[in-house]
């Protein structure tokens, strides 16, 4: 589904962002990246959706290099990628469901998507979707009138309006309170169980990482240190990718807030 | 959707009315075809003005460079005239400004009506102001200069005013404490607090007196504007660009300069 | 200059400077003052401005509105006429300005700053020269006018649009190219809701300022009740002197409350 050739990429300064990884995700799994901050875990997932160029390797989605694509063809891979970031990245001054069709214009030419012609089928997917985060009475609401946990649901049914095979979740809990992070959590596993959706999760924290992931990432100054099942990831391989014993706080979100 | 066994139905909110929105658009598009109508602007008349406009930039390149001779003195007329204007207009404005803040004039009687006055000198434009003052004056830069300090004033007032009503409380009171009489006080406490914004906002009326006083020379109050009707009505394009490019040069200059020592000074 | 004494006990060298400059500036002054011609004053002055006084508190209210036209309020609905459609113009104008001068959009530094240098020249070539320019072109009428505001506004409003631009919030637009939409959707669905009530708040500040161009350009013949204020002036009936002002004070006095309340509301 996802496979990562070999990849790098080196900042313009010099820094190296990410050293040659290789690794490959199937379908239907639910990978969760750790690391510190800086360990290059953003890097990795904006290179797959190519927000980020990679300076070597390659990058197949589904069969086709999306390091390659261009133009219309890149646009075609980035449609099947649903992506939902740390700080939401909704228009605040729109309405829920417009926030959700956004996430069909990759499905229509420019003009009807410009003069707002959604078809019926598209505004019912932007409700169902808004109905399976349970917002959907929030529907014609501002978004800035939302919490933080609320936005980021109406992310995440952006997203599933998208009809994206693949869902990158960037730090999607890092700016929410532990409440609102396990429901926005749950979101994202249900949805990975119910549709089969492939998702890849940066996370900060490790006993989110336990509790959700079927695979953690480990990744250390742009390098893969760990790659296994949850059940291989002991307190001792955290460590590891975190260069240091773990202290409490990284243990327990709670603690950290 | 019967099958979403994972989410309790919750009903789908009604999509609000958009008769807000369709009314806002027909009455803009309203305002706009009435303006047309009544100023009787056509894209017709457009597509037939346009070969005469390019026909006009044409004629007005190379342009004759030789006439920057004749237009220098009014040139420094007009530096002169920007000059004078700000520096009566600041001069003014201080002891209003003081009377339209609130925190320093606490009357309201007072500092209500003066700043309605300050409005009203506001809605005037400088170029029709000096043609009044050309009216009572007679032709000259005098009622130029005149024109620049009455729009100087109400700008600079305005701004003055309410850059003092932002100034630091704890210095008034020390000098109170002390025993400082009125004009104490606004010398000691309010002045230091104000003069690099004030001086900041004598520079910025400059920059905008320098343009006008381009363009007051069009009613007879003198500066560089006289020699566009000159120069048009003999249909001497090519010395009229010559007077827009050297302007266009000297307002940069001067608003380089100014820019730079505002930057200095706050 | 109370600082002055202060100043010379610590650092008696910046004190050189002081002297210095002041010394300019008075040259400066000596300069400005010695070039102003101070004997071409009237003697009538005095008597002119008495009489333009007692015009503005005795105005010439039967001019408000003649049957025939030519008069106060149709003059005035010109100038309004003008300023709005000018307004319209350059807005329409002035979008693809504005996103050509704004920095975080263009791909390099040289883009925008080309876009920013064009607008401030613009912005410098004052709007009664540009109605000069189309009187040439398309007559003395109200539409030189429209032309000469739609294309000065341009300067101003670009620059504007364009510190709108560059302020907004790049999250969306992130999101927007993340699912695949083009550049035009990216514009349409992740811009322009962030900006377009920046947009319309500094269009309306932009038909304020017009209101009062407007009521100039009929000095030179491009419409609206420039023209027959010069003409009460010159023919020297100061009671319609008076009301013309009266009206150009109230219709400015009005937009700008207007025009201010519905941009607070959309702020």
């Amino acid at each position: 589904m996802i496979e990562l050739k070999n990849v790098s990429k080196t900042y313009a300064n010099g820094t190296k962002g990410l050293n040659r990884i290789s690794l490959s995700v199937d379908k239907g799994e639910f990978v969760v990246i750790v690391g510190l901050s800086g360990a290059g875990k953003s890097t990795l997932l904006r290179s797959i959706n190519r927000l980020h160029d990679i300076t070597e390797g390659e990058i197949i989605i589904d069969g086709s290099s999306i390091t390659r694509a261009s133009g219309k063809r890149l646009r075609r891979i980035r449609r099947d990628i649903g992506m939902i970031f740390q700080s939401f990245n909704l228009v605040k001054r729109t309405t829920v469901l417009r926030n959700v069709l956004a996430g069909r214009v990759g499905y229509h030419p420019t003009w009807r998507t410009i003069l707002g012609l959604f078809p019926k089928p598209d505004q019912e997917l932007a409700f169902q979707a808004l109905e399976r985060v349970n917002i959907v009475e929030k529907a014609y609401t501002r978004a800035d009138e939302l919490s933080g946990g609320q936005q980021q649901r109406v992310a995440i049914a952006r997203v599933l309006a998208q009809e994206a095979k693949i869902i990158l979740a960037d730090e999607p809990v890092a700016s929410l309170d532990p409440l609102t992070t396990k429901q926005v959590m749950d979101d994202l596993k249900r949805i990975n169980q119910d549709l089969g959706i492939t998702t890849i999760v940066n996370l900060h924290f490790i006993d989110p990482a336990r509790q959700y992931a079927t695979r953690i990432i480990g990744l250390r100054a742009g390098e893969v240190v760990f790659d296994g099942p949850v059940e291989d990831a002991t307190d001792e391989k955290f460590s590891e990718i975190y260069g240091r014993p773990l202290r409490q706080d990284e243990m327990l979100e709670e603690h950290a807030i | 959707m019967s099958g979403n066994q994972h989410t309790e139905r919750r009903v789908r909110p009604q999509a609000p009315g958009r008769l807000k929105h369709y009314m806002t658009v027909v009455l803009v598009l309203l305002l706009l075809w009435g303006s047309a109508v009544q100023t009787e602007s056509t894209l017709s008349e457009l597509i037939e003005g346009l070969p005469n406009v390019l026909d006009l930039i044409r004629q007005m390149f190379p342009p004759k460079w030789s006439y920057v001779r004749h237009i220098t003195d009014a040139m420094l007329d007009t530096i002169r005239m920007a000059l004078l204007g700000t520096t009566i207009g600041a001069i003014a404005a201080l002891p209003v400004a003081v009377l339209s803040a609130s925190n320093l004039t606490r009357t309201r009687w007072i500092y209500m009506p003066v700043r309605f006055l300050l409005n009203l000198v506001r809605t005037i434009p400088d170029l029709l102001m000096a043609a009044i003052f050309v009216a009572i004056f007679g032709l000259g830069p005098l009622p130029g200069i005149f024109a620049l300090a009455v729009f100087s004033f109400g700008l600079i007032a305005k701004l003055t005013y309410e850059a003092l009503e932002t100034i630091d409380r704890g210095p008034l009171e020390a000098m109170t404490a002390v025993g400082a009489n009125y004009l104490q006080l606004i010398a000691y406490s309010v002045i230091p607090q104000i003069q690099a914004h004030f001086a900041s906002y004598v520079l910025y009326t400059f920059e905008i007196n320098v343009r006008a006083a381009a363009i007051l020379g069009l009613v007879g109050a003198g500066g560089i504007g006289l020699y566009y009707e000159v120069t048009l009505g003999y249909l001497e394009y090519n010395k009229t660009s010559v007077i827009i490019l050297f302007t266009l040069a000297i307002v940069l200059i001067i608003d380089y300069l100014s820019s730079k020592l505002r930057e200095k000074l706050l | 200059m109370s600082k002055l004494g202060n100043a010379s006990i610590r650092r008696p060298k910046k004190n050189h400077y002081r002297w210095l400059i002041l010394a300019a500036v008075i040259a400066v002054y000596v300069w400005a003052i010695a070039g102003v011609p101070f004997n071409g004053i009237k003697e009538t002055a005095g008597q002119i401005s008495r009489a333009i006084l007692s015009g503005l508190l005795s105005p010439d209210w039967g001019y408000v509105y003649l049957p025939e036209g030519e008069d106060l309020l149709r003059g005035l609905l010109d100038t309004l006429a003008i300023s709005v459609l000018g307004t319209a113009i350059s807005t329409v104008i002035c979008i693809p300005f504005a996103f050509w001068a704004a920095s975080n959009l263009s791909r390099t530094r040289l883009i925008s700053s080309s876009g920013k240098l064009l607008l401030s020249v613009i912005r410098t070539f004052p709007e009664i020269i540009m109605a000069l320019l189309f009187i040439k072109a398309v007559g003395p009428v109200a539409f030189a006018g429209v032309l000469a505001l739609g294309l000065h506004s341009v300067g101003m409003l670009g620059k504007l649009f364009a510190d709108e631009i560059e302020n907004m919030d790049k999250g969306p637009v992130e999101a927007l190219t993340a699912s695949g939409a083009n550049r035009l959707q990216i514009l349409w669905f992740a811009v322009l809701p962030q900006v377009l009530p920046g947009f319309l708040s500094y269009m309306l500040y932009r038909f304020e300022i017009n209101v009062r161009s407007a009521t100039i350009l009929g000095i030179i013949g491009a419409g609206g009740i420039g023209t027959p204020l010069i003409f009460a002036l010159s023919s020297r009936s100061w009671d319609r002197v008076g009301i013309i002002l009266l009206g150009i004070i109230v219709m400015i006095t009005l937009i700008d409350w207007i025009s201010g309340a519905i941009r607070k509301k959309l702020v």
